[in-house]
């Protein structure tokens, strides 16, 4: 059995322990349930330590028959990419366990199934990730939904049954047209290779140009609501808004980062005529998001909907990135995919706390934060500085990346999305100056600063955020080989400086 | 190259202060200045040690470069964060240090009342910092890092007391005008990777010459915005003058001395992208020029002080960035006036700290008056920072100031007689609002209605005021001396030893036409301000006054012409998200419900209903599948 | 006698009993019109089990009785708690189930 099985498997067995636990002792279910996860996140580090960087082939593969009549395996294995999404993952979810101890007790089904919901999340963000084969990615893909929709339901605040409902509903509905699509793949695959969802042999596969067209886009829409990318954006800010602060850093932090490494490991690998196609429009849906999410941030006055629409605008950088088909674009967006999570995971945490304090979430109501609570309003400026891209800290190295490697092939893009970070800095310093700075509003003397849980937390995250920013080496390394892969594997070569070298 | 361990010490002292203080939070409280003080001073002190260093060297290997570790890696893409030393730099890790250092003296005591002064240091010393490593990169990319995080920086100082809404404004206003001119550092880098692979400085200028004119002029377009940003010139100047909201040690060193210069900087840094783009350099030169007289006429009109002597550092950049705009020969001329500025600009601005100190945080010049008899050191070494800006020889503008006339003047036809007017008119504005200043705080009648008379400011913060003065008496005549800076400054940015090809005018006659420019600036002024004066601003004023009271409207500009379509924009973007897109995704679930309602009617309930439709569903089937096979 | 006559007999007891349940609004003729239906199936099962002379049809028919009784069972027993709760055994009245 593989390393990575185990590391999937771990936190499902870890949730059925937790189930024996009598739902009252909800301090031993909390304790539990951080333990057994801060594991998996080191025991899932290992994966890192004994990764080979060198090769670009899928390693800790495992493939076992699961429904031979149909040639479907329990396939797994990771490369650089998806290795850092599953580090991504397993490091959050301790953090998001620590960070959420009064926010499970107050759902509808107490802190026991939050946290069993949440074991059983992280158990399918590794699956989706490691998945191999493509119906497998598909049970996982699709399985997602369920604890995120009882997470949103049952523990969100708000308008929390309509948002599930939309969550649910839009995801279903693009998760519809990749089955079509998917099955379309497999039907193509039997008159050629013989049936299979092997992705490698897959990606081999000859289809003309009208049936890969078609394919590509049931993957692409379906992963361009889950990014989301404009104009199939609109549940993402309605979920974030009714979701509590955990579980949208997990909705925002991991799930939607399944949206672009699908574009990367689906629609490019396995259709690459078709993205080739489909390019310009992709790089202009991408510009329009950055400037139209930033745009949409500016406006909200509600928290929650702020840091959404943010998001909205960095998944615009990276799939511009993605589809710049250009080494550093490439990279840079799948670490952009990893600061993006820590970023927006420190946002969401602390505006969560925040908000929990004040019992509201209307940007207005804060004032003068950083007089009565010095640690909480600079660890929010940190994690918003972080997000507009500062220099030193993690996202301007991805930011950069995407922005350096799109401009080689579409100086327009890269130009106009440039203009994005005056918006990024106009959509945090706004909510900033709101919130941290100005007289204290009435009603905010007596706010409490962070508690030592809640410092022990964000630590690590603030720690990652610049960290990263200073030494993104490391995981630029793992990253590296394979992104140039499948830049190669889809036909391009990054063009070539104009003069010099 | 040479390679030294001493830089990285040079920005990791101030930095890990930095870290220090703000982590302490209360506990620093006690020492976090000293610390600070003590942290800014040995970067002085590693600075100097690396002058002498470099000083010792000849020519050709008096650059030092120290590679800390590979920063950034993706295909082609390679930057080190590495730095690197050379004889441009070197100039401003003296300012940025050795100023400083003087200000953080200054501030131990003009701070001593807020109980958040630890704060104030970290900040200070994380500028320090973030300013050594813009002028210590060896990359664009590694200048970045420096040019955001003196924006950075900025901002938290400009907003130490954010607690006011206009001061938490003012910060928030220069962070965005800033981070439009990034944009433009962003572009050019995107653009220099595009055309030449690499975004160091040594890899751009080995092929500088061999790229087409149209990306160097892009390249050059694009870091003169980036400049223009930070250097709070024509079109992105607005914020300056709301920087004053910070504290006056701050506009001192940032917004004075070292920051806001990092414009001047960037653009003699890439003089290999400018030299070879002559559409860039001609901008360059519009921008100046436009700058110098906007400020210079927005000076005329100010009567709070700190924010007379902004409109002042606004126009004298102006000047320096014309200068850099008239090429190789102009580099020099720039830094050096960069250097005098930095000296005399910055005490000014200390001593205008000092009378605020002494009037009770008063910055209204209407109110002041008669100053100077109360205190007599801050007066007189206002007086001795006046006369080098207003450049009345010998005193230190004076060498930096004619020079830029004279280049000016000679960088031949048309363009030369415009730009060397330019600057002479600069000159006589220059001389008059100075003068205004100096009479309005010092001199006439007393005008502060209250009884307590100012006292003269403590030691710690006169020492640090006489310092830089001797700066602002000394530094010109030893620049200037045998073509000093010029000599040492020529490798690097005049590497091809360019002359002058002839002389539009001798250089005396530009001197003596500087001199007379200044005279009649400063007896318009005594003429005008000679008499006792009122406290109230007078209301009825021309046009011009008027609207340079108002900055010449770059607000209202800014406001009409960005903000308020932005703000439309946005409300219809709301609109438009709400009503079309999430409005299309709403109509398809109604559609589906009322859908659903209709289908309803259907269930009645009845079985016998339902049992008929059952036998007329068979039928149907059973008469389809006849038809079909039949 | 011809085999098709089996088959009319089959066609017209299969209508009466699928008219009876149409027309009908007593629960108990409903329930024997089905019967009626079911029986009329297994009319037209035997009589395809003597043409092709084999017991298929037969098996069949015997699986139609033993699920015709299962629904007696189950059938009557849901009538007569109707008639208990609402004193009536009319179909028309247990419409509860619209909407």
């Amino acid at each position: 059995m593989s390393l990575l099985t185990v590391i999937g498997l771990l936190p499902l067995i870890s949730a059925l322990l937790i189930a024996a636990i009598p739902s009252k002792s909800t301090g031993l279910i909390k304790r539990a349930t951080f333990i057994a996860t801060s594991l998996i996140a080191i025991i899932s580090i290992s994966l890192a330590t004994g990764f080979d960087k060198t090769s670009t082939g899928m390693q800790y593969v495992q493939s076992n028959p699961w429904i031979s009549s149909f040639n479907i395996n329990y396939a797994v294995g990771i490369d650089g990419i998806s290795l850092v999404l599953i580090l991504l993952s397993t490091i959050l979810v301790p953090i998001v366990v620590l960070a959420t101890w009064p926010e499970a007790d107050g759902g509808r089904w107490g802190a026991k199934v939050f946290y069993i919901l949440i074991l059983i999340l992280e158990t399918m963000m590794i699956g989706v990730f490691a998945a191999t084969d493509l119906f497998l990615f598909y049970v996982f893909f699709e399985a997602m939904l369920i604890p995120v929709y009882f997470l949103i339901g049952g523990f969100g605040s708000g308008n929390k049954s309509a948002a599930a409902m939309k969550f649910l509903l839009y995801s279903l509905f693009g998760g519809l047209l990749m089955l079509a699509s998917i099955i379309g793949v497999y039907v193509i695959a039997g008159n050629q290779i013989g049936a299979t969802f092997d992705l490698a042999k897959l990606a081999t596969l000859q289809i003309d140009n009208k049936t890969e067209n078609l394919l590509f886009l049931g993957f692409f829409i379906a992963f361009a609501i889950k990014a989301p990318l404009w104009p199939f954006h609109t549940w993402l800010p309605d979920a974030a808004k009714a979701a509590s602060p955990g579980t949208s850093v997990l909705l925002l932090g991991v799930l939607d980062k399944v949206g672009t490494y699908g574009m990367i490991r689906f629609c490019i690998e396995l259709f690459p005529d078709a993205s080739k196609t489909f390019t310009p429009l992709i790089i202009t849906l991408a510009v329009i998001s950055i400037i139209y999410g930033a745009f949409m941030a500016i406006g909200q006055r509600d928290i929650k909907g702020l840091i959404a629409f943010t998001s909205i605008s960095h998944f615009g950088f990276i799939t511009m990135g993605i589809f710049a088909m250009t080494t550093q674009g490439m990279s840079g967006a799948n670490l952009y995919m990893v600061n993006h999570g820590f970023s927006t995971a420190a946002l969401f945490l602390i505006a969560g706390w925040m908000m929990m304090r004040r019992g509201s979430s209307v940007i207005a109501d804060f004032g003068g934060l950083q007089r009565v609570t010095p640690i909480m309003a600079w660890t929010f400026f940190i994690a918003g500085m972080s997000s507009l891209a500062l220099p030193g800290l993690s996202s301007f190295v991805s930011e950069f990346l995407v922005l350096v490697g799109t401009y080689t092939r579409y100086p327009v893009a890269a130009v106009i999305g440039t203009l994005g970070i005056v918006l990024a800095a106009l959509y945090i310093l706004i909510p900033i100056q709101k919130t941290l700075h100005g007289p204290i509003i009435d009603g905010n003397e007596k706010l409490t600063d962070l508690s030592l849980r809640e410092k022990i937390a964000i630590a690590p995250v603030i720690l990652v955020i610049v960290v990263m920013g200073f030494y993104p080496k490391p995981v630029l390394d793992l990253i590296n080989p394979t992104a140039e892969k499948v830049v190669t594997k889809a036909g391009f070569t990054d063009p070539a400086a104009k003069v010099g070298k | 190259m040479t390679t030294s361990s001493n830089l990285l010490w040079l920005i990791a002292l101030p930095l890990f202060s930095s870290a220090i203080l703000i982590l302490s939070g209360k506990r620093a409280n006690s020492w976090g200045h000293v610390l600070a003080t003590i942290v800014s001073a040995s970067s002085f002190t590693i600075g100097v040690v690396e002058f002498f260093a470099m000083h010792g060297r000849s020519d050709a290997n008096r650059a030092v470069t120290q590679k800390i570790f590979t920063w950034i890696s993706v295909g082609s893409l390679n930057v080190d964060a590495s730095l690197m030393l050379d004889q441009l730099s070197i100039c401003f890790v003296l300012l940025i240090t050795g100023v400083g250092t003087l200000i953080h003296v200054y501030s131990i005591s003009y701070m001593s009342h807020d109980h958040d002064r630890r704060r104030f240091f970290a900040y200070l010393n994380f500028f320090i910092a973030s300013m050594l490593l813009l002028v210590l990169g060896d990359s664009y990319l590694n200048l970045y890092v420096g040019w955001e995080g003196v924006g950075l920086a900025s901002y938290l100082l400009i907003g130490f007391w954010n607690q006011k809404p206009a001061y938490a404004t003012a910060a928030k206003k220069a962070f965005i005008a800033n981070r439009i001119g990034d944009v433009g550092l962003s572009i050019a880098i995107m653009i220099a990777f595009a055309t030449f692979g690499d975004v160091s400085f040594a890899g751009i200028k080995e092929h500088a010459d061999e790229a087409s004119s149209t990306q160097l002029t892009a390249i050059g377009l694009m870091l003169l915005l980036a400049a223009c940003g930070k250097s709070a010139q024509f079109p992105l100047q607005s914020w300056l003058g709301d920087a004053m909201a910070g504290p006056t040690p701050v506009s001192a060193l940032i917004h004075a001395a070292t920051m806001v210069t990092a414009g001047v900087y960037l653009i003699t840094r890439s003089n290999f992208i400018f030299d070879e783009a002559p559409i860039a350099q001609l901008m360059v030169l519009v921008v100046g020029g436009i700058t110098l007289l906007f400020g210079a006429v927005i000076g005329m009109a100010k009567d709070d002080i700190k924010k007379a002597l902004a409109a002042s550092t606004m126009s004298q950049i102006g000047y320096m960035i014309l200068a850099t705009g008239l090429g190789p020969i102009g580099y020099a001329f720039a830094i050096m006036h960069l250097l005098t500025h930095g000296f005399f600009k910055a005490s000014m601005f200390l001593g205008a700290g000092s009378v605020m100190h002494g009037m009770k945080d008063e910055v209204n010049m209407r109110k002041f008056g008669g100053i100077g008899k109360f205190m007599p050191f801050t007066a007189l070494t206002f007086g001795l920072g006046y006369l080098a800006i207003i450049g009345v020889p010998p005193f230190s503008g004076f060498y930096s100031k004619d020079k830029i006339i004279e280049t000016a003047f000679n960088a031949g036809g048309i363009k030369g007689i415009a730009l060397g007017m330019a600057t002479l008119l600069g000159a006589v504005i220059t001389a008059f609002y100075m003068t205004r200043v100096v009479i309005l705080t010092f001199f006439g009648n007393e005008r502060w209605g209250h009884k307590d008379e100012p006292a003269e400011s403590p030691a710690l913060m006169l020492i640090p005021i006489g310092l830089l003065s001797i700066g602002s008496i000394a530094a010109g005549f030893i620049f200037s001396k045998g073509d000093g800076l010029v000599n040492w400054l020529q490798p690097v940015v005049n590497p091809l030893k360019e002359h002058h090809a002839e002389e539009f005018l001798p250089p005396i006659i530009v001197s003596l036409m500087t001199l007379v420019a200044v005279m009649i600036g400063l007896t318009v002024a005594i003429l005008k301000y000679r008499g006792d004066q009122v406290a109230q601003a007078p209301e009825k004023v021309s046009v011009l006054v008027s609207a340079a009271r108002r900055d010449l409207f770059q607000d209202e500009f800014n406001e009409a012409v960005f903000m308020r379509p932005g703000q439309s924009l946005i409300k219809i973007l709301l609109n438009l998200d709400y009503i079309l897109i999430d409005g299309l995704v709403r109509s398809v679930a109604a559609t589906s419900l009322s859908a659903g309602v209709r289908l309803r009617t259907l269930q009645t309930g009845y079985v016998r209903s339902y049992a008929l439709m059952m036998v007329i569903g068979a039928l149907a089937l059973v008469t389809t599948i006849w038809v079909v096979t039949a | 006698m011809a085999i098709a006559n089996y088959l009319y007999l089959s066609a017209i007891l299969f209508t009466i009993g699928a008219v009876g349940v149409v027309v009908r609004r007593n629960a108990i003729v409903v329930f024997m019109c089905i019967e009626l239906m079911l029986n009329a199936a297994n009319l037209a099962f035997v009589t395809f089990a003597r043409v092709n002379s084999n017991l298929d049809g037969q098996v069949v028919a015997f699986f139609t009785m033993v699920v015709a009784a299962c629904e007696v069972v189950v059938g009557l027993a849901i009538i007569v708690t109707i008639y208990r709760s609402r004193r009536s055994v009319s179909v028309d009245d247990a419409s509860l189930l619209k909407q």
